[in-house]
């Protein structure tokens, strides 16, 4: 135990049973903490105390032939994508590095206990794995400091309920993952990007549309709006991204640009470099004042959103997920988050508030409101896991 | 035999007026009584199981569900929702003072929208029906189990179902945006819809495979996928499991991922080429049936590699279909290994677990022996890429002694299947038929865990009860 830089007293067990140890000892609220990336994200916490599992480290299990690794929580991501690429082998979500969109760029790396916690995943979602699907077991201390699994290290497993799942994305308000076993993919051989002039959003989100209902596996579908740039290219772009075996990315690329000509084509690092921005949402470079959000829609009417957004509260966007993921920067007001709110519900999609100063994220939802029932059923959850209410208290909803 | 819990004794007094009230919210034909009509809703694809329900009823709407529940929820009856019933766990085996909700009624395709890749469809749509609603525009739904011809998406999402191309695609969860919930209150609730993943808890991934534990849903928005331009498979023969076993990791670590790789033992060889005439070769010891996608030089320059690796493994034989009859003809076999198994016995249970792969040879062997320590024969064919094994114990039902054996022996399979690091159910579900068995995976306190979220949708457990749980330290339900 010490006392960290921000007076807050802090715990950072080394080990699943000192969690335990640590949350049946704690008799009042405990944040919970990986390396502190995404702390500034929803709503601040109401604890006297933080628990961190960022020394909880280290990989414990790795089969490259049966597609599986295991990481305790507080292990870094740089770490996990390492020995992964040692054996040609990568994170099929592509879970992102946020901490420049967060403001906080001099902060250790995201632990993979934190993003599965966020369920954070990346342009790769778009083939049909967020991170929390990538999740075959995870490890886990409950509110009540009762060490629990669920899954384990197979592919396919529906023996009971999916804990996983309810865990990935909980934020550390129903337990403290302790430690995770991922299915990974194999590395591409080639991968290549198609860079399509567009003229603005609609133009671009209908490129993205053609490339991801083409038979050809796109593997990244996302735009580079006007004045946005990264890795070399300028927006408007549209942007389809093609990985795979040498002589399928070359055929493939070949029948893309002849379905969407008068684009350009960026190969290898460079391509791997601009994923790699538009992964970590860089594109967006938020001001210091500015707020951040993130809405998911249905891809078709994300055109006029962007449009309300950028005509209602000058907002500025990036686009990803054919469409789909729209991260918003704007003003830092109650009446931004307003018009996010209603653009959000407009276009049959879920919004998060991900960066704010404090007094506007403890003021607002940070998260679209559950209906009364569905409300109900979410605090009788959040009971059988944390009966006394001390993980994370405030994190997702005021009073839960 | 599993048991069951008691009828409740208030229930089965009321019986005619719970029924009354049931053909008031249903009218028409919807709420089925009598004793014969029960009959084909006494079971499921675990035949061996066979209980009357109270009455079934056949709902048409979401709204129709939602009175329903309502209704039962405040009579205190017992709920078992059922797709097409086909099951092989016992998710939809009824109770006899439960009513069963069938959700074949509900089979409209509502909404298909190409430009957001999804589909949004009734509970009792078929699996194979979203692919037919798709398919003119070159899109598919990619969950396949073997029933997909029968079988209903809401019974899909209620066990979390798999199928021979989840290697790529991924099994029901990893293809699912939005659900609608009935409660047993009988609220509904709509979670997700046509976007991908959650802000808040991930309701959506919780209720997959939840086995009708959390609710009934009546409305599925699913993903649909543009189809590769073609498909072809190839067969490769080895002289040992363990040799087999070996090509299927290398194939596995070489970064080439096929769409389906399946595995078949001797027994099973022997009993599809029997039955199919597929080709297969009667000399091996073990078989696998890879399957690649793409254009026809995409296939061609895949399936050399695939090819190659096999080489290395000293193949028996090796068959590269060269057109799509062909590769029709190779996978003719293993759709049919269950049909075929079940010429040459009376019957059979198919069990289900998964291990890391690995563990494949060794699993094999220990199979072997206790196949002869029981004196029953077994069949293995399953998705060796996810080492989702298939086991298929062949007995005689007319025989006790027999059954008994049968089930043992299965029980055996699955405790082995998780001592080696793997779990009870890969796609079927635990259902009625592995129940008793959460113990060998599941501590108490992880047990009691799962428990308290299932209790915190459905407070009375009246929802698909003596299901996934044990009845041993449940306070509500007792056999």
């Amino acid at each position: 135990m010490s006392l960290s830089g921000t007076g807050v007293l802090d715990l950072a067990p080394r080990t699943e049973e000192g969690v335990a140890t640590a949350l049946r000892n704690a008799g009042a609220p405990v944040a919970i903490e990986g390396s502190g990336t995404t702390i500034g994200m929803l709503r601040p916490v109401q604890a006297g105390r933080t628990l961190s599992t960022r020394l909880l480290t280290g990989i414990t299990l790795y089969r490259p032939q049966e597609m599986v690794i295991s990481a305790r929580a507080g292990t870094t991501l740089p770490e996990i994508e390492a020995a992964l690429a040692e054996k040609n082998q990568v994170l099929v979500p592509e879970p992102p590095d946020l901490r420049g969109l967060m403001g906080v760029p001099g902060a250790p790396p995201p632990t993979i206990g934190g993003l599965v916690a966020a369920n954070l995943s990346g342009p790769r979602r778009i083939t049909g794995f967020a991170l929390r699907d990538a999740v075959l077991g995870i490890r886990f201390v409950n509110g009540a400091g009762e060490v629990l699994r669920s899954g384990g290290r197979v592919h396919k497993n529906v023996t009971g309920l999916d804990m996983c799942k309810l865990l990935s994305g909980s934020h550390g308000t129903l337990g403290v993952i302790t430690e995770v076993t991922l299915k990974v993919g194999p590395a591409a051989e080639r991968t290549a990007t198609l860079v399509l002039p567009v003229a603005d959003a609609a133009a671009g989100i209908a490129a993205l549309s053609a490339g991801l209902t083409s038979p050809y596996g796109v593997t990244g579908a996302a735009m580079l709006p006007a004045g946005a740039s990264a890795g070399g290219v300028a927006g408007p772009a549209a942007l389809l991204r093609l990985e795979d075996v040498e002589a399928s990315v070359t055929y493939r690329m070949a029948r893309l640009r002849a379905a969407l000509p008068g684009g350009t084509v960026l190969e290898g690092a460079e391509s791997v470099a601009l994923w790699r921005a538009l992964r970590d949402a860089a594109p967006l470079a938020p001001a210091q004042d500015e707020a951040v959000w993130r809405l998911s829609v249905r891809p078709s009417r994300a055109p006029a959103m962007v449009a309300a957004l950028r005509d209602g509260i000058g907002a500025r966007v990036l686009l990803d997920w054919g469409g789909g993921l729209v991260w918003v920067a704007g003003p830092a007001s109650a009446e931004a988050h307003v018009a996010v709110m209603a653009a959000a519900r407009a276009a049959g999609g879920v919004f998060t508030l991900f960066r704010a100063p404090d007094p506007l994220r403890a003021a607002v939802a940070v998260l679209p409101p559950e209906p009364p029932a569905l409300a109900a059923i979410s605090a009788r959850v959040k009971a059988a896991l944390d009966p006394w209410g001390r993980l994370n208290p405030g994190r997702m909803r005021a009073g839960a | 035999m599993i048991p069951l819990p008691r009828p409740k004794p208030d229930v089965m007094a009321r019986r005619d007026e719970i029924l009354a009230g049931l053909k008031a919210l249903v009218p028409g034909d919807g709420v089925i009584t009598e004793a014969l009509r029960l009959r084909p809703y006494e079971t499921d694809g675990l035949s061996a199981y066979r209980q009357p329900p109270l009455a079934v009823v056949l709902p048409s709407s979401t709204e129709q569900v939602s009175a329903v529940l309502r209704f039962l929820h405040e009579n205190g009856v017992r709920v078992v929702p059922r797709g097409a019933g086909t099951s092989l766990s016992g998710g939809a085996l009824p109770l006899e003072d439960a009513v069963v909700i069938g959700l074949m009624r509900m089979n409209r395709i509502l909404d298909v929208s190409f430009p957001d890749r999804l589909a949004v469809v009734e509970a009792g749509v078929t699996n194979l029906g979203i692919t037919k609603a798709v398919e003119g525009e070159g899109f598919f739904y990619a969950p396949d189990p073997s029933s997909q011809l029968a079988c209903m998406i809401g019974g899909n999402v209620m066990m979390n179902s798999g199928g021979a191309h989840c290697l790529k695609y991924g099994v029901t969860a990893n293809n699912l945006l939005g659900l609608k919930l009935v409660t047993i209150e009988g609220e509904v609730i709509e979670i997700g819809g046509g976007h991908l993943d959650a802000a808040g808890y991930d309701w959506l991934g919780l209720l997959t495979g939840s086995e009708g534990q959390l609710g009934i849903v009546t409305e599925v928005t699913v993903r649909i996928l543009r189809a590769a331009e073609g498909q072809r498979a190839m067969l490769a023969a080895f002289r040992s499991t363990e040799v087999a076993g070996a090509a299927v990791d290398a194939i596995m670590a070489s970064g080439v991922i096929p769409v389906a790789l399946e595995f078949m033992d001797r027994p099973c060889i022997q009993a599809c080429e029997a039955f199919a005439h597929a080709g297969y070769p009667l000399d091996a010891e073990a078989l696998l049936i890879i399957e690649v996608e793409g254009s026809v030089e995409e296939q061609d320059a895949l399936l050399a590699r695939l090819r190659d690796i096999c080489a290395r493994f000293d193949p028996i034989s090796m068959r590269v279909a060269t057109s799509a009859e062909e590769s029709l003809a190779i996978w003719k076999g293993r759709k049919g290994a269950f049909g075929a198994v079940g010429r040459i016995s009376p019957d059979y249970l198919c069990m289900d677990g998964t291990i890391p792969t690995g563990e494949l040879p060794h699993v094999l062997r220990r199979i072997g022996e206790m196949s002869e320590a029981y004196g029953l024969s077994v069949a293995n064919v399953f998705h060796a890429g996810d080492g989702n094994l298939h086991p298929l114990i062949m007995f005689d039902a007319n025989d006790p002694e027999s059954f008994h054996k049968a089930e043992a022996f299965g029980a055996d399979i699955l405790k082995l299947c998780v001592e080696v690091g793997g779990c009870l159910t890969g796609e079927h579900g635990v259902g009625v038929e592995k129940r008793d068995l959460m113990g060998v995976q599941f501590t108490p306190a992880e047990l009691a865990q799962q428990r308290r979220v299932k209790s915190a949708f459905d407070p009375d457990w009246l929802l698909n009860p003596a299901k996934v749980f044990p009845l041993t330290d449940n306070p509500v339900l007792a056999a």
